[in-house]
Protein backbone atom coordinates (compact mmCIF):
# COMPACT_ATOMS: atom_id res chain seq x y z
CA UNK A 1 0.00 0.00 0.00
CA UNK A 2 1.85 2.98 -1.36
CA UNK A 3 0.42 5.61 0.92
CA UNK A 4 0.68 3.71 4.19
CA UNK A 5 3.68 5.69 5.37
CA UNK A 6 1.86 9.01 4.79
CA UNK A 7 -0.79 8.06 7.31
CA UNK A 8 0.48 10.05 10.25
CA UNK A 9 -0.02 8.33 13.60
CA UNK A 10 -1.11 5.08 11.98
CA UNK A 11 -0.04 2.10 14.06
CA UNK A 12 1.53 -0.52 11.79
CA UNK A 13 -0.37 -3.81 11.81
CA UNK A 14 1.37 -7.06 12.66
CA UNK A 15 2.13 -7.99 9.05
CA UNK A 16 3.63 -4.59 8.37
CA UNK A 17 5.97 -4.72 11.35
CA UNK A 18 8.46 -6.98 9.71
CA UNK A 19 11.87 -7.56 11.10
CA UNK A 20 14.20 -6.28 8.41
CA UNK A 21 16.19 -9.40 7.72
CA UNK A 22 16.65 -10.76 4.24
CA UNK A 23 17.37 -7.76 2.07
CA UNK A 24 20.29 -6.37 3.99
CA UNK A 25 22.27 -9.55 3.41
CA UNK A 26 21.93 -9.49 -0.35
CA UNK A 27 23.86 -6.30 -0.88
CA UNK A 28 23.84 -6.54 -4.65
CA UNK A 29 20.06 -6.25 -4.86
CA UNK A 30 20.19 -2.66 -3.67
CA UNK A 31 22.02 0.24 -5.32
CA UNK A 32 24.09 2.72 -3.34
CA UNK A 33 21.71 3.71 -0.67
CA UNK A 34 21.11 3.43 3.02
CA UNK A 35 17.40 4.07 2.42
CA UNK A 36 14.76 1.95 4.10
CA UNK A 37 13.29 -0.65 1.74
CA UNK A 38 10.02 0.41 0.12
CA UNK A 39 7.23 -1.20 2.11
CA UNK A 40 9.72 -1.95 4.85
CA UNK A 41 9.71 -0.66 8.41
CA UNK A 42 9.61 3.08 8.83
CA UNK A 43 12.08 4.14 11.44
CA UNK A 44 11.97 7.56 12.95
CA UNK A 45 14.42 9.99 14.44
CA UNK A 46 16.42 7.87 16.81
CA UNK A 47 18.86 8.58 19.57
CA UNK A 48 22.55 7.84 19.38
CA UNK A 49 24.06 5.14 21.61
CA UNK A 50 27.80 4.80 21.07
CA UNK A 51 29.17 8.19 20.06
CA UNK A 52 32.38 9.87 19.06
CA UNK A 53 33.17 13.47 19.92
CA UNK A 54 34.92 16.23 17.93
CA UNK A 55 36.76 15.86 14.63
CA UNK A 56 39.14 18.61 13.48
CA UNK A 57 40.58 19.39 10.07
CA UNK A 58 42.85 21.94 8.47
CA UNK A 59 44.74 22.53 5.24
CA UNK A 60 48.48 22.99 5.24
CA UNK A 61 51.14 23.53 2.58
CA UNK A 62 51.30 19.99 1.21
CA UNK A 63 47.80 18.71 1.94
CA UNK A 64 45.13 18.22 4.56
CA UNK A 65 45.30 17.10 8.19
CA UNK A 66 42.34 15.56 10.01
CA UNK A 67 42.37 14.61 13.69
CA UNK A 68 40.12 12.92 16.22
CA UNK A 69 40.42 11.12 19.52
CA UNK A 70 39.71 7.40 19.78
CA UNK A 71 36.93 7.42 22.37
CA UNK A 72 33.55 5.74 21.98
CA UNK A 73 31.18 7.12 24.62
CA UNK A 74 28.00 5.44 25.84
CA UNK A 75 26.09 8.29 27.41
CA UNK A 76 28.37 9.71 30.04
CA UNK A 77 30.57 6.59 30.21
CA UNK A 78 33.75 6.32 28.17
CA UNK A 79 32.97 2.78 27.12
CA UNK A 80 35.51 2.16 24.36
CA UNK A 81 38.93 3.75 24.26
CA UNK A 82 40.26 2.53 20.91
CA UNK A 83 37.63 3.38 18.32
CA UNK A 84 38.81 4.38 14.84
CA UNK A 85 36.92 7.52 13.94
CA UNK A 86 39.10 8.34 10.93
CA UNK A 87 38.83 6.07 7.92
CA UNK A 88 40.66 6.09 4.62
CA UNK A 89 38.06 6.10 1.89
CA UNK A 90 40.20 6.05 -1.22
CA UNK A 91 43.86 6.73 -1.92
CA UNK A 92 43.25 10.45 -1.72
CA UNK A 93 40.44 10.92 0.82
CA UNK A 94 39.82 10.50 4.53
CA UNK A 95 36.50 10.63 6.39
CA UNK A 96 36.15 11.46 10.07
CA UNK A 97 32.90 11.27 12.03
CA UNK A 98 31.33 12.66 15.17
CA UNK A 99 28.22 10.97 16.53
CA UNK A 100 26.82 7.44 16.34
CA UNK A 101 29.58 4.96 15.51
CA UNK A 102 27.29 2.32 13.98
CA UNK A 103 26.05 4.88 11.42
CA UNK A 104 29.67 5.81 10.64
CA UNK A 105 30.48 2.13 10.13
CA UNK A 106 27.52 1.80 7.74
CA UNK A 107 28.68 4.90 5.85
CA UNK A 108 32.21 3.58 5.39
CA UNK A 109 30.75 0.31 4.08
CA UNK A 110 28.60 2.25 1.64
CA UNK A 111 31.51 4.41 0.49
CA UNK A 112 33.63 1.31 0.03
CA UNK A 113 31.10 -0.06 -2.45
CA UNK A 114 30.96 3.32 -4.18
CA UNK A 115 34.75 3.49 -4.56
CA UNK A 116 35.10 -0.10 -5.73
CA UNK A 117 32.43 0.30 -8.39
CA UNK A 118 34.05 3.53 -9.49
CA UNK A 119 37.42 1.80 -9.80
CA UNK A 120 35.87 -1.01 -11.80
CA UNK A 121 34.93 1.43 -14.55
CA UNK A 122 38.69 1.64 -15.07
CA UNK A 123 38.19 4.77 -17.13
CA UNK A 124 41.27 6.68 -16.08
CA UNK A 125 39.41 8.85 -13.56
CA UNK A 126 38.42 8.23 -9.96
CA UNK A 127 36.10 9.95 -7.52
CA UNK A 128 37.85 12.78 -5.73
CA UNK A 129 37.14 14.35 -2.35
CA UNK A 130 34.73 16.88 -3.83
CA UNK A 131 32.66 14.12 -5.44
CA UNK A 132 32.53 12.09 -2.26
CA UNK A 133 31.62 15.17 -0.23
CA UNK A 134 28.73 15.82 -2.58
CA UNK A 135 27.62 12.20 -2.43
CA UNK A 136 27.65 12.24 1.37
CA UNK A 137 25.67 15.49 1.40
CA UNK A 138 22.95 13.89 -0.70
CA UNK A 139 22.85 10.78 1.50
CA UNK A 140 22.65 12.79 4.74
CA UNK A 141 20.07 15.24 3.45
CA UNK A 142 17.83 12.57 1.99
CA UNK A 143 17.89 10.59 5.22
CA UNK A 144 17.01 13.79 7.10
CA UNK A 145 14.01 14.31 4.84
CA UNK A 146 12.71 10.88 5.80
CA UNK A 147 13.13 11.69 9.50
CA UNK A 148 15.60 8.83 9.75
CA UNK A 149 18.98 10.53 9.95
CA UNK A 150 22.43 9.07 10.09
CA UNK A 151 23.40 10.56 13.41
CA UNK A 152 26.80 11.91 12.40
CA UNK A 153 28.68 15.10 11.65
CA UNK A 154 31.27 14.30 9.03
CA UNK A 155 34.54 15.83 7.95
CA UNK A 156 35.84 14.86 4.54
CA UNK A 157 39.33 15.85 3.41
CA UNK A 158 41.61 15.01 0.52
CA UNK A 159 43.90 16.10 -2.27
CA UNK A 160 43.35 15.56 -5.98
CA UNK A 161 45.42 16.93 -8.84
CA UNK A 162 47.17 19.28 -6.48
CA UNK A 163 43.93 20.77 -5.19
CA UNK A 164 43.41 20.47 -1.42
CA UNK A 165 39.81 19.88 -0.30
CA UNK A 166 38.24 20.03 3.14
CA UNK A 167 34.51 19.92 3.79
CA UNK A 168 31.94 18.93 6.33
CA UNK A 169 28.37 17.56 6.33
CA UNK A 170 26.02 17.55 9.30
CA UNK A 171 23.27 15.06 10.13
CA UNK A 172 20.68 17.35 8.60
CA UNK A 173 22.62 17.90 5.41
CA UNK A 174 24.22 21.28 6.14
CA UNK A 175 27.46 21.25 4.18
CA UNK A 176 30.31 23.64 3.44
CA UNK A 177 34.00 23.78 2.66
CA UNK A 178 36.69 25.80 4.41
CA UNK A 179 40.38 26.05 5.16
CA UNK A 180 39.83 24.69 8.66
CA UNK A 181 36.85 22.82 10.06
CA UNK A 182 35.61 21.23 13.26
CA UNK A 183 32.60 19.22 14.42
CA UNK A 184 30.95 18.68 17.78
CA UNK A 185 32.53 20.49 20.69
CA UNK A 186 35.33 21.45 18.35
CA UNK A 187 33.03 24.00 16.73
CA UNK A 188 33.03 25.98 19.97
CA UNK A 189 36.52 25.34 21.27
CA UNK A 190 38.76 24.52 18.31
CA UNK A 191 37.38 26.78 15.55
CA UNK A 192 38.17 30.03 17.43
CA UNK A 193 41.75 28.82 17.86
CA UNK A 194 41.95 28.01 14.16
CA UNK A 195 40.49 31.37 13.17
CA UNK A 196 43.13 33.10 15.24
CA UNK A 197 46.20 30.98 14.51
CA UNK A 198 45.75 29.24 11.16
CA UNK A 199 47.66 30.66 8.24
CA UNK A 200 48.15 29.78 4.61
CA UNK A 201 50.89 27.28 3.69
CA UNK A 202 51.79 26.02 7.15
CA UNK A 203 54.36 23.24 7.34
CA UNK A 204 53.37 19.75 8.47
CA UNK A 205 54.88 20.44 11.90
CA UNK A 206 53.00 23.71 12.32
CA UNK A 207 49.77 22.09 11.25
CA UNK A 208 50.17 19.19 13.66
CA UNK A 209 51.07 21.54 16.50
CA UNK A 210 47.94 23.57 15.90
CA UNK A 211 45.76 20.44 15.83
CA UNK A 212 47.37 19.08 18.98
CA UNK A 213 46.83 22.40 20.73
CA UNK A 214 43.13 22.29 19.88
CA UNK A 215 42.84 18.61 20.84
CA UNK A 216 44.43 19.31 24.21
CA UNK A 217 41.93 22.09 24.91
CA UNK A 218 39.17 19.64 23.99
CA UNK A 219 40.64 17.07 26.36
CA UNK A 220 40.53 19.64 29.19
CA UNK A 221 37.06 20.95 28.45
CA UNK A 222 35.04 18.24 26.68
CA UNK A 223 33.95 15.55 29.11
CA UNK A 224 33.64 12.95 26.35
CA UNK A 225 37.18 13.49 25.07
CA UNK A 226 40.20 11.38 25.96
CA UNK A 227 43.83 12.23 25.26
CA UNK A 228 44.44 9.30 22.90
CA UNK A 229 44.34 10.70 19.39
CA UNK A 230 44.98 9.98 15.73
CA UNK A 231 45.96 12.37 12.96
CA UNK A 232 45.45 11.63 9.28
CA UNK A 233 47.70 13.29 6.71
CA UNK A 234 46.52 13.40 3.11
CA UNK A 235 48.89 14.64 0.41
CA UNK A 236 49.16 14.14 -3.33
CA UNK A 237 51.21 11.02 -2.55
CA UNK A 238 48.50 9.37 -0.51
CA UNK A 239 47.01 8.89 2.92
CA UNK A 240 48.79 8.20 6.19
CA UNK A 241 46.78 7.74 9.39
CA UNK A 242 48.97 7.72 12.47
CA UNK A 243 48.83 5.05 15.15
CA UNK A 244 46.97 6.32 18.22
CA UNK A 245 49.18 8.36 20.56
CA UNK A 246 48.55 10.33 23.73
CA UNK A 247 48.90 14.08 24.37
CA UNK A 248 50.55 15.36 27.53
CA UNK A 249 48.29 17.54 29.68
CA UNK A 250 49.53 20.21 32.08
CA UNK A 251 48.21 20.17 35.61
CA UNK A 252 51.00 21.58 37.78
CA UNK A 253 49.93 25.20 37.88
CA UNK A 254 50.41 26.86 41.26
CA UNK A 255 46.89 28.20 41.06
CA UNK A 256 45.54 24.65 40.82
CA UNK A 257 47.18 23.41 43.97
CA UNK A 258 45.13 25.10 46.69
CA UNK A 259 42.34 27.04 45.05
CA UNK A 260 40.08 27.13 48.10
CA UNK A 261 42.62 28.28 50.69
CA UNK A 262 41.44 31.87 50.51
CA UNK A 263 37.76 31.12 50.06
CA UNK A 264 36.72 27.77 51.57
CA UNK A 265 33.83 26.10 49.82
CA UNK A 266 34.60 27.69 46.49
CA UNK A 267 34.34 25.40 43.54
CA UNK B 1 5.53 0.22 49.30
CA UNK B 2 4.82 -2.91 47.35
CA UNK B 3 5.05 -2.84 43.56
CA UNK B 4 1.81 -2.37 41.64
CA UNK B 5 0.50 -5.83 40.74
CA UNK B 6 0.07 -5.24 37.01
CA UNK B 7 3.47 -3.64 36.59
CA UNK B 8 5.00 -6.51 38.47
CA UNK B 9 3.47 -9.33 36.50
CA UNK B 10 3.26 -7.75 33.09
CA UNK B 11 6.68 -6.14 32.78
CA UNK B 12 8.63 -7.57 29.88
CA UNK B 13 11.27 -10.20 30.56
CA UNK B 14 14.58 -8.44 30.79
CA UNK B 15 17.96 -9.90 31.42
CA UNK B 16 19.33 -7.12 33.58
CA UNK B 17 22.48 -9.11 33.35
CA UNK B 18 26.19 -9.09 33.44
CA UNK B 19 27.89 -10.62 30.42
CA UNK B 20 31.47 -10.69 29.28
CA UNK B 21 33.89 -12.42 26.96
CA UNK B 22 37.68 -12.45 27.11
CA UNK B 23 40.19 -13.50 24.47
CA UNK B 24 43.09 -15.56 25.78
CA UNK B 25 46.05 -17.22 24.14
CA UNK B 26 44.34 -19.98 22.13
CA UNK B 27 40.65 -19.21 22.48
CA UNK B 28 37.92 -17.24 24.22
CA UNK B 29 35.99 -17.49 27.47
CA UNK B 30 32.40 -16.26 27.63
CA UNK B 31 30.78 -15.59 31.01
CA UNK B 32 27.36 -14.53 32.27
CA UNK B 33 25.14 -14.40 35.34
CA UNK B 34 21.83 -16.31 35.39
CA UNK B 35 19.11 -13.87 36.47
CA UNK B 36 16.09 -13.00 34.31
CA UNK B 37 13.67 -10.44 35.75
CA UNK B 38 10.15 -9.26 34.96
CA UNK B 39 10.24 -5.88 36.69
CA UNK B 40 11.37 -6.65 40.24
CA UNK B 41 10.49 -10.36 40.24
CA UNK B 42 13.18 -12.90 39.37
CA UNK B 43 11.42 -14.94 36.71
CA UNK B 44 14.30 -17.34 36.21
CA UNK B 45 17.22 -17.65 38.64
CA UNK B 46 19.12 -20.16 36.51
CA UNK B 47 18.85 -18.86 32.96
CA UNK B 48 21.45 -19.58 30.33
CA UNK B 49 22.49 -16.38 28.60
CA UNK B 50 25.33 -17.93 26.63
CA UNK B 51 23.78 -19.25 23.47
CA UNK B 52 25.33 -21.40 20.79
CA UNK B 53 25.36 -20.07 17.23
CA UNK B 54 27.61 -22.71 15.66
CA UNK B 55 30.02 -25.38 16.87
CA UNK B 56 32.71 -22.75 17.25
CA UNK B 57 30.82 -19.48 17.89
CA UNK B 58 28.78 -18.49 20.94
CA UNK B 59 26.74 -15.43 21.86
CA UNK B 60 26.23 -13.61 25.20
CA UNK B 61 22.79 -12.00 25.41
CA UNK B 62 21.68 -8.99 27.47
CA UNK B 63 18.77 -6.55 27.52
CA UNK B 64 15.37 -7.70 26.33
CA UNK B 65 15.18 -11.50 26.56
CA UNK B 66 12.76 -11.67 23.63
CA UNK B 67 14.84 -9.47 21.33
CA UNK B 68 18.09 -11.28 22.06
CA UNK B 69 16.46 -14.67 21.56
CA UNK B 70 14.99 -13.78 18.21
CA UNK B 71 18.27 -12.29 16.95
CA UNK B 72 20.19 -15.38 18.05
CA UNK B 73 17.61 -17.68 16.41
CA UNK B 74 17.88 -15.86 13.07
CA UNK B 75 21.68 -15.80 13.17
CA UNK B 76 21.88 -19.49 14.11
CA UNK B 77 19.65 -20.26 11.15
CA UNK B 78 21.68 -18.12 8.72
CA UNK B 79 24.97 -19.54 9.93
CA UNK B 80 23.65 -23.06 9.57
CA UNK B 81 22.79 -22.41 5.93
CA UNK B 82 26.05 -20.57 5.40
CA UNK B 83 28.13 -23.45 6.79
CA UNK B 84 26.40 -25.94 4.50
CA UNK B 85 27.05 -23.72 1.51
CA UNK B 86 30.60 -22.86 2.50
CA UNK B 87 31.69 -26.42 3.28
CA UNK B 88 33.71 -25.42 6.31
CA UNK B 89 32.99 -23.82 9.72
CA UNK B 90 31.98 -20.19 9.46
CA UNK B 91 34.24 -17.57 11.00
CA UNK B 92 33.58 -15.63 14.18
CA UNK B 93 33.73 -12.43 12.11
CA UNK B 94 30.91 -13.67 9.87
CA UNK B 95 28.77 -14.48 12.88
CA UNK B 96 29.53 -11.06 14.32
CA UNK B 97 28.66 -9.32 11.08
CA UNK B 98 25.29 -11.10 10.87
CA UNK B 99 24.44 -10.15 14.44
CA UNK B 100 25.54 -6.59 13.70
CA UNK B 101 23.41 -6.36 10.56
CA UNK B 102 20.28 -7.39 12.44
CA UNK B 103 21.05 -5.07 15.35
CA UNK B 104 21.86 -2.12 13.12
CA UNK B 105 19.08 -2.45 10.54
CA UNK B 106 16.46 -2.87 13.26
CA UNK B 107 17.91 -0.43 15.74
CA UNK B 108 14.59 1.33 16.41
CA UNK B 109 12.93 -1.92 17.44
CA UNK B 110 15.58 -3.83 19.32
CA UNK B 111 16.92 -3.35 22.81
CA UNK B 112 19.66 -5.90 23.17
CA UNK B 113 23.39 -5.73 23.76
CA UNK B 114 25.29 -8.74 22.46
CA UNK B 115 28.77 -10.21 22.56
CA UNK B 116 29.84 -12.68 19.87
CA UNK B 117 32.88 -14.80 20.67
CA UNK B 118 34.45 -17.98 19.35
CA UNK B 119 37.40 -19.60 17.67
CA UNK B 120 38.28 -20.11 14.02
CA UNK B 121 41.52 -21.08 12.32
CA UNK B 122 42.03 -17.70 10.61
CA UNK B 123 41.87 -15.29 13.54
CA UNK B 124 42.11 -17.70 16.49
CA UNK B 125 40.02 -16.59 19.44
CA UNK B 126 37.99 -13.44 18.68
CA UNK B 127 35.56 -11.31 20.68
CA UNK B 128 33.16 -8.88 19.02
CA UNK B 129 31.14 -6.41 21.10
CA UNK B 130 27.83 -5.33 19.52
CA UNK B 131 26.16 -2.82 21.85
CA UNK B 132 22.83 -0.99 21.38
CA UNK B 133 22.70 0.73 18.00
CA UNK B 134 24.59 -1.98 16.14
CA UNK B 135 28.19 -0.78 16.35
CA UNK B 136 30.56 -3.73 15.89
CA UNK B 137 33.99 -3.62 17.50
CA UNK B 138 36.56 -6.37 17.75
CA UNK B 139 37.99 -6.19 21.26
CA UNK B 140 40.40 -8.11 23.46
CA UNK B 141 37.57 -8.32 25.99
CA UNK B 142 33.99 -7.08 26.11
CA UNK B 143 31.40 -6.56 28.82
CA UNK B 144 27.70 -5.83 28.68
CA UNK B 145 24.43 -5.63 30.56
CA UNK B 146 23.45 -3.49 33.52
CA UNK B 147 26.05 -5.14 35.77
CA UNK B 148 28.90 -4.16 33.48
CA UNK B 149 28.78 -0.60 34.85
CA UNK B 150 30.39 -1.92 38.02
CA UNK B 151 33.25 -3.54 36.16
CA UNK B 152 34.88 -0.72 34.21
CA UNK B 153 37.18 0.27 37.05
CA UNK B 154 37.92 -3.30 38.08
CA UNK B 155 38.83 -4.44 34.56
CA UNK B 156 40.85 -1.29 33.81
CA UNK B 157 43.09 -2.52 36.56
CA UNK B 158 42.80 -6.31 36.42
CA UNK B 159 42.80 -7.13 32.72
CA UNK B 160 46.10 -7.67 31.03
CA UNK B 161 46.95 -8.97 27.55
CA UNK B 162 48.13 -12.53 26.83
CA UNK B 163 46.46 -14.27 29.74
CA UNK B 164 46.41 -18.03 30.04
CA UNK B 165 43.14 -19.93 30.10
CA UNK B 166 43.27 -20.26 33.90
CA UNK B 167 43.91 -16.55 34.42
CA UNK B 168 41.18 -15.56 32.01
CA UNK B 169 38.61 -17.87 33.58
CA UNK B 170 39.44 -16.58 37.08
CA UNK B 171 39.04 -13.03 35.82
CA UNK B 172 35.67 -13.78 34.25
CA UNK B 173 34.28 -15.53 37.33
CA UNK B 174 35.53 -12.81 39.67
CA UNK B 175 34.17 -10.04 37.46
CA UNK B 176 30.69 -11.51 37.15
CA UNK B 177 30.65 -12.23 40.88
CA UNK B 178 31.56 -8.60 41.64
CA UNK B 179 28.81 -7.35 39.39
CA UNK B 180 26.28 -9.72 40.94
CA UNK B 181 27.24 -8.33 44.36
CA UNK B 182 26.19 -4.81 43.43
CA UNK B 183 23.72 -5.03 40.56
CA UNK B 184 20.17 -5.98 41.56
CA UNK B 185 19.40 -7.10 38.04
CA UNK B 186 22.23 -9.66 38.04
CA UNK B 187 22.41 -12.75 40.21
CA UNK B 188 22.38 -16.51 40.51
CA UNK B 189 25.22 -18.60 39.16
CA UNK B 190 28.13 -17.75 36.93
CA UNK B 191 28.18 -19.73 33.71
CA UNK B 192 31.32 -19.87 31.60
CA UNK B 193 31.92 -21.32 28.16
CA UNK B 194 35.42 -21.85 26.80
CA UNK B 195 35.81 -22.11 23.02
CA UNK B 196 39.12 -23.07 21.47
CA UNK B 197 40.61 -25.24 18.74
CA UNK B 198 39.90 -28.40 20.74
CA UNK B 199 36.22 -27.62 21.17
CA UNK B 200 33.83 -26.23 23.75
CA UNK B 201 33.65 -26.59 27.54
CA UNK B 202 30.73 -25.40 29.64
CA UNK B 203 31.22 -24.70 33.33
CA UNK B 204 28.88 -23.91 36.18
CA UNK B 205 30.04 -21.85 39.17
CA UNK B 206 27.38 -22.18 41.87
CA UNK B 207 26.09 -19.05 43.60
CA UNK B 208 27.16 -20.09 47.05
CA UNK B 209 30.62 -21.11 45.86
CA UNK B 210 31.51 -17.68 44.43
CA UNK B 211 34.13 -15.52 46.18
CA UNK B 212 32.87 -13.25 48.94
CA UNK B 213 33.41 -9.53 48.87
CA UNK B 214 33.08 -6.50 51.13
CA UNK B 215 30.44 -6.94 53.82
CA UNK B 216 29.32 -10.33 52.57
CA UNK B 217 29.44 -13.28 54.93
CA UNK B 218 29.54 -17.01 54.38
CA UNK B 219 26.28 -18.86 54.92
CA UNK B 220 26.30 -21.22 57.87
CA UNK B 221 24.55 -24.55 58.41
CA UNK B 222 21.12 -24.35 59.98
CA UNK B 223 18.27 -26.76 60.74
CA UNK B 224 16.84 -25.80 57.37
CA UNK B 225 19.77 -27.33 55.55
CA UNK B 226 22.01 -29.92 57.11
CA UNK B 227 25.17 -28.89 55.22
Amino acid sequence: MRWESYNGGHEASEEEKQVYVGRSLMASSRPFTLMPTPGGPITHTQHPYVTGTSVLGLKYKDGVLIAADTAGSYGSTTRYKSVERLKQISNNTVLGATGEISDFQALTQLLDRLIVTDAMWDDGNNLGPLDIHNFLTRVMYNRRNKFDPLWNSLILGGVKNGVKYLGSVSMIGVHFVDQHIATGFGIHLAQPIFRSEWKENMTLEEGRKLLEKALLVLFYRDRSAINKIQIANITEDGVRISQPYALKPTWNFKAFKNPSSATPGTW
Amino acid sequence: MEPMASQWTEAPHSMGTTIMAVEYDGGVILGADSRTTTGVYVANRASDKITQLTDNVYLCRSGSAADSQVVSDYVRYFLNQHTIQLGRPSTVKTAGTLVKELSYQNKSFLETGLIVAGWDKYDGGSVYGIPLGGTMLRLPFATGGSGSSYLYGFLDQAWKPDMTHEEAEKLVVKSIALAIARDGASGGVVRTVTVNEQGVERKFHAGDKLPLFYEEIAPRPSPLRAH
